[in-house]
């Protein structure tokens, strides 16, 4: 990952002008993202600056990058795995190249094919380009949100940046607390793209590109994803798993690319498994792996990995996450995550880059978005049973085999069917409802609202759902109901929060960059094409990703019951683990100041985390909540 | 209601009151509120709730017992530990 930022300006007449004291400010800010390089360039009314993480063409790739006659210019954060076949297309055009980094591909695909040509990148992109000859400054970011991009538009100047913190020495004012968004984010853990936790400030939205031209901007859909019933395929479950192999070997293999070594995330699961012994099998490089482990046997998952290792004869790292890591690092994450998160997650992932970082690594392949976009998610598997169950409310069986999706999560070992009616009954009398799948974790997550100050209440009106539905868009009616529980995934988790605070913000921070052949558009695209019944049949998971790789893998590992990737919340975040620095941040007075939050109801909300006692995941998360927004606040505002 | 009903009622309302009301203003609840209905408890606090008679009172909740009869308001739980008790 490298890490752009610049400013933009319609013309002269502004009150603060570019300069490169500024934009060497943006670019400090982004000193983690790109230790290896640093770039500024201030020319009329178009300041650039860009920190660079040498991953290809170490020696000649420095940015901004102009074209040969000067009418184009780049900042880009991210790779372009196929710019070793687009170069080749180029030169056979006749264009001549002076290095071999992918960030002079694009220039030279600009001039061939105007905008069309982000169409033709297979990678993990947010650019920012000038064409001086057309005088519109464009940004661009990749298809699903891997790359992060911020931008804000003030006083006749467009401000963007990779990250937030970015933004900050040129903006004219300070940050703010957007409070729609904090109620966004306290009902579906991220917020409704284009919003961020701040006011005025957005993310260019993944798949889309915004064009800076005469003092306004407008944004374009490059890309998005299609699951058209009418484009599913009709070949046979053989063909269409030998399909998804051929595809992830490549998409694998492309990933690679680099000029430096590259590593995989190894958690034990399915996915970076599959990805794992892809690289064994074709990557033509040393197998070297990283991993997670938790003193915590309940969130371990060694046995796995060992099983792995050894099976495929990898060089591995792990690092041993202890509980009280958790709080110890809570503040620094929050730094990076630059948006409140409601689990712990993103912190052993952050600890897990520093050990790549440490082993002198800069790139690894993560399993992420496999969950997605081949059916994963036990969320995919609940709406499932809601369905079968919505057929007849009334059963006290049906809901019993939720009981089977969670088993660790100790849901009540009841014969009685009304209390798990209780916790995943919504909207069981309205099973067309678009979001079906997504109303019991949301409506779990919005108890944390309970915590709101009487102001905060009165402010808000209950918004936060009518952003998301107005977000979504009118094809989701006619989608397949396992298609739109993945739109909505894929838009809302795991742009907004996997892909950015438990995966960008955690491996940027430590200088290292993900990549993720799962999220390749090829798979995507092949896989939006698989008929839902193969992608989870009956309620095995990710059906068709099995049958595709289950050659290379142990039994034990495609068979192996799904456990998401969890951390310790609540233990972690209590107690003697609790120093008094984050307790500042929960007291009354803090809480008042800030005005958010009720600062009698978080103490007894403290009181009961300190207790000791087994708590709910809502109050898990709700502690974490408030704790990350205060503590944002406070590092931002 | 005796003396013990009365501290069993006390430990009872404190608890709800403190741990999923997050208030100790004794007008928020009634001991006749259904859990379930006014969306004090989920089935998640159902569990802690369990935890805690079991941990604090030392009843015992059988599986069979996880009913709304027995645990869903103040004054079902007094009749319940009542049951376990006698």
């Amino acid at each position: 990952m490298c890490g752009i930022a610049g400013v933009v300006q319609s013309s002269n007449q502004v009150a603060k002008p570019i300069t490169k004291t500024v934009l060497k400010k943006m670019a400090d800010a982004l000193r983690h993202r790109g230790p290896d390089d640093e770039g500024i360039y201030c020319k009329d009314n178009i300041g650039l600056a860009h920190r660079r993480l040498s991953i290809i063409d170490i020696s000649n790739g420095h940015q901004p990058m102009h074209s040969s006659m000067g009418d184009i210019s780049i900042v880009f954060n991210g790779e372009i795995f196929n710019y070793i076949e687009l170069r080749e297309e180029l030169i056979k055009k006749g264009h001549i190249f002076l290095t071999h980094s992918d960030t002079e591909v694009i220039i030279h695909l600009y001039q061939e094919y105007g905008l069309d040509f982000v169409q033709l990148l297979n990678g993990q992109f947010a650019i920012g380009l000038w064409d001086d000859n057309n005088k519109k400054f464009i940004l661009i970011r990749d298809r699903v949100g891997i790359c992060p991009l911020y931008y804000t538009f003030e006083d006749n100047r467009l401000i963007f940046a990779s990250e937030i913190k970015a933004l900050k020495p040129a903006l004219t004012n300070g940050l703010e607390v957007n409070k729609e968004t904090l109620d966004q984010i306290f009902t579906f853990w991220a917020p409704v793209s284009p919003n961020t936790f701040f006011k005025n400030i957005y993310e260019v939205s993944p798949g889309q590109l915004i064009i800076f031209e005469n003092n306004t901007l407008k944004k374009h859909v490059y890309w998005d994803w299609d699951f058209n019933k009418d484009n599913f395929s009709n070949n046979s479950e053989e063909q269409l798993a030998e399909e998804l192999h051929d595809l992830l070997i490549d998409s694998t293999k492309i990933r690679l690319r680099a000029d430096v070594p590259v590593g995989a995330y190894l958690s034990g699961g399915l996915d970076s498994s599959v990805l794992v012994a892809m690289i064994h099998h074709y990557g033509n490089v040393p197998l070297r792996t990283f991993s997670l482990n938790f003193s915590q046997l309940e969130f371990d998952e060694k046995s796995y990995q060992s099983k792995l290792i050894e099976h495929l004869n990898s060089e591995h790292s792990h690092l041993m996450v202890k509980t009280e890591d958790i709080a110890k690092n809570f503040m620094q994450t929050i730094f990076h995550t630059e948006t409140p998160i409601l689990r712990t997650a993103p912190v052993p992932m952050g600890l897990l880059s520093s050990l790549v970082h440490e082993n002198k690594y800069k790139v690894v392949l993560t399993g992420e978005g496999a969950d997605e976009v081949l059916g994963g998610y036990d969320i995919f598997k609940e709406a499932k049973v809601r369905h079968f169950w919505s057929v007849n409310p009334q059963s006290s069986f049906r809901p019993l085999l939720l009981k089977k999706l969670y088993p660790y999560l100790n849901l009540p070992d009841s014969n009685q069917a009304t209390y798990l009616k209780k916790f995943f009954g919504e909207s069981l009398d309205d099973p067309d409802n678009i979001c079906f799948s997504h109303l019991p974790r949301w409506s779990t997550t919005a108890k944390a609202k309970q915590f709101y100050s009487s102001e905060l209440n009165e402010e808000l009106n209950g918004q936060a759902m009518n952003s998301m539905l107005h977000s979504l868009p009118e094809k989701l009616k006619n989608m397949h109901r396992f298609n739109r529980s993945q739109y909505i995934e894929s838009k809302s988790l795991m742009g907004g929060y996997l892909l950015s605070s438990q995966g960008d913000r955690m491996l940027s921070k430590n200088s290292v960059e993900g990549r993720f052949p799962f999220l390749d558009h090829r798979v995507i695209e092949f896989s939006n094409r698989i008929p839902p019944k193969l992608k989870m049949k009956g309620l095995n998971e990710k059906y068709l990703l099995k049958e595709a790789m289950k050659q290379y893998l142990p039994k034990e590992i495609i068979n192996r019951h799904k456990q998401p990737y969890r951390a310790p919340d609540l233990q972690a975040m209590t107690g003697e683990y609790l120093g008094e620095e984050l307790r500042h941040h929960l007291s009354v007075d803090e809480l008042t100041k800030n005005g958010l939050f009720d600062g009698k109801k978080v103490s007894f909300l403290l009181k009961k985390a300190d207790s000791g006692r087994k708590l709910s995941i809502p109050d898990s998360q709700a502690l974490i909540g408030i704790l990350s927004t205060q503590v944002l606040i406070d590092q931002f505002i | 209601m005796n003396e013990d009903e009365n501290n069993t009622e006390d430990l009872l309302r404190t608890f709800i009151l403190e741990n999923y009301l997050f208030t100790d203003d004794q007008k928020k609840l009634n001991n006749s509120d259904s859990f379930l209905d006014t969306g004090i408890l989920d089935s998640m606090g159902i569990l802690e709730m369990i935890y805690y008679l079991d941990e604090e009172m030392s009843i015992k909740v059988a599986p069979d017992e996880m009913i709304p009869a027995n645990l869903d308001s103040i004054n079902n739980l007094i009749a319940f530990i009542d049951k376990k008790t006698n």
